[in-house]
């Protein structure tokens, strides 16, 4: 049975000036479904570039990724737009919530790309700031709340589609301890619990000791890979 | 997944995009309303200046190809012997003729400038069908060669009423000029100028001689005619002037529409750069607004990249910009274009006599709208191409 993401001599380059910047370099990977995989590195090693091409926000020069059978690197960027949609929960180390919308309209917005009811739109989005624990900050707005919380309501944003993989790009990066092992314990929660396949990009050890296994990147390259 | 019934598309509700419209409008207050001032001063100015050009037209706009108007050939200040009424009324195609001779009388004060024109009441009235006058009136004017009759417009102006004694000092013709007036003319349709005043011919031509005044007697201003058939205006011009080829007063004969156009030219220079000035104030509120959006879609980069990673498409993220755009613009244009209509009353009221027909007209209304429309679209322009080209990476970076 195929992995449910499987990489094969992935390379990305850019160009900067005159000079190619080769940002991955034949990179392979495999990742099961339901797995929590951490991607570790030092800053230029190309986790974040691998986070963005598996999903989907991004290009590869070459090479290939296919994620639950689907080439993706094949579609358009219309049927990509709309593969997110459908498939990926994003998790950014800024939250990236809209700041003039309530919590309880950055978590609906998924949901604004479905043909959902209104009726059936809220009910949806109660149970998910529910399940993170801000059922009561539904009306708030972004500036209104702590990072930890925006990050809960990014979460919450994140899983309102049910999508089958999750990425969180440094998601503890700008919060305090107390917060991380919160946000931490919620990604922890949906791997174990709900089956969510994790990619986790951090510079944190202990951020990446809750992942089930831990790959290594270095200028470009796998370096290690461990459980 | 939200579920097996679910299909997917690729913008958002128009409830939130009309939601993050307004709260995306009001998000920096200072500048929006700078903005909205700025686009509402826009629009106000430019359907001021639209109105006073309207207006510098609208004397020729209101007169018609149907009468022609015989002057000297050398200028208008020249005047024409009274004797060639008679033979230009014989002329095949010409339906009825009348005469006029500017007054140029000061009442009062130089401010008070209204026209005054001595002419032939029965014939005059008869040919300028649009003055309406009552019945009463009209005879009362026709019996009394030293009677006048004043414009609604121009009697509201100075408060003259049916009664009163007028006193004009001659400037042309010198001394103190004495009329009663015997009423008050409305004009049929609302361009129709009610800001003259008429008084008889005969009654300045007599004076004229008994006070000695050397002004040219026994002559007029102009002669015009009345047309029974206005496609035969050119036959009759050329017929009206061929009658007075080589005598030492030759005419020049053109349409009334022609001779009031002849006036506007003689300002054209500056009603050109009047138009000038109103479109270059709304090409620089187009270039205000387009700095003001740029700096918008810049500040909002990465929530458009944002917008993109969660599957919105490129083109509803442009279409947040063109729309927060054009709603900026759209208040900032209704806001002017109501703006006008008070600005128009007042600019009427401080220039008193100046133009004889000052309103804002519904195509000056539709064109203020149009260019609020357009600066909206033009401003949003680059920032949406932006909005829309911006890598979903790039845009997420730019936090």
């Amino acid at each position: 049975m195929p992995a449910f993401i499987e990489i094969e001599n992935l390379s990305k380059s850019y160009r900067r000036g005159d000079t190619t910047v080769q940002v991955l370099d034949g990179l392979s990977l495999s990742v099961e479904k339901g797995d929590f995989l951490a991607l570790m590195g030092p800053s230029g090693s190309g986790k974040s570039t691998l986070l963005n091409l598996i999903a989907g926000i991004d290009r590869p020069t070459s090479g290939s990724i296919r994620v639950n059978g689907v080439e993706i690197g094949g579609l358009s960027d219309a049927e990509l737009a709309q593969w997110r949609a459908q498939n990926v929960g994003f998790i950014f180390q800024f939250y990236n919530l809209i700041p003039v919308l309530t919590a309880f309209e950055n978590v609906e917005l998924p949901l604004q790309l479905t043909s959902l009811r209104a009726a059936e739109r809220r009910a949806r989005v109660e149970r998910g700031l529910a399940a993170v624990g801000l059922a009561d900050r539904m009306t708030h707005t972004p500036n209104e709340l702590s990072g930890g919380q925006q990050q809960r309501v990014a979460i919450a944003r994140a899983l309102i589609t049910n999508p089958a993989l999750i990425v969180a790009d440094e998601p503890t990066g700008d919060l305090d301890r107390v917060s991380a092992e919160e946000i931490l314990a919620m990604l922890e929660h949906l791997n174990h619990e709900e089956g969510k396949t994790i990619l986790m990009v951090t510079h944190d050890p202990k951020a990446a000791d809750h992942a089930r296994a831990i790959v290594h990147l270095e200028k470009g390259r796998l370096e290690d890979a461990r459980r | 997944m939200p579920g097996p019934s679910c299909t997917w598309r690729k913008g958002g509700s128009k409830m939130l995009v009309a939601r993050l419209l307004f709260l995306n409008i009001w998000r920096n207050r200072t500048r929006s309303i700078l903005t909205f001032v700025g686009l509402m001063v826009a629009v106000l100015a430019f359907g001021l200046l639209s109105t006073v050009v309207q207006a510098w037209y609208a004397g020729a706009e209101a007169a018609s190809q149907a009468r022609l108007i015989t002057r000297s050939s050398i200028s208008l200040i020249f005047p024409l012997p009274a004797s060639y009424g008679e033979r230009i009324r014989h002329i095949d195609g010409v339906d009825q003729m009348t005469y006029s001779r500017w007054f140029g009388g000061i009442y009062k004060d130089t401010r008070n400038f209204f026209p005054q024109f001595a002419v032939d009441p029965p014939t005059y009235f008869a040919i300028y069908s649009e003055y309406r006058l009552s019945e009463e009136a009209r005879q009362a004017f026709y019996r009394d060669r030293r009677s006048a009759v004043v414009g609604r417009r121009l009697a509201e102006e100075h408060g003259f009423q049916v009664g009163d004694m007028v006193t004009l000092k001659g400037q042309i013709f010198p001394g103190q000029w004495e009329f009663l007036i015997a009423g008050i003319y409305d004009g049929a349709e609302e361009k129709t100028d009610t800001g003259k005043m008429y008084f008889h011919w005969a009654y300045l031509n007599e004076e004229l001689k008994r006070r000695r005044i050397s002004r040219d007697p026994d002559s007029v201003g102009v002669f015009i005619t009345s047309l029974a058939d206005a496609s035969r205006a050119a036959e009759v011009s050329l017929a009206i002037d061929g009658l007075f080829l080589n005598s030492p007063k030759e005419t020049l004969t053109e349409t009334e529409q022609a001779f009031q156009l002849g006036f506007v030219a003689m300002t054209e220079a500056i009603v050109v750069a009047i138009r000038a000035v109103s479109f270059v104030v709304i090409l620089i509120i187009m270039a205000v607004m387009a700095n003001t959006m740029s700096m918008t879609a810049r500040e909002r980069t990465s929530e458009y990249a944002t917008l993109k990673a969660l599957g919105f498409s490129p083109r509803f993220v442009a279409g947040l910009v063109v729309g927060e755009s054009m709603l900026l613009a759209v208040l900032g244009g209704l806001a002017g274009l109501l703006a006008t209509y008070p600005a128009a009353w007042a600019f009427q009221a401080s220039t008193g006599n100046l133009f004889r027909h000052f309103a804002v007209s519904p195509d000056t209304s539709l064109m203020q709208l149009w260019a609020a429309l357009a600066t909206g679209l033009v401003a949003a322009f680059f920032p949406a191409l932006r909005a829309y080209r911006i890598r979903i990476v790039d845009g997420l970076r730019a936090i």
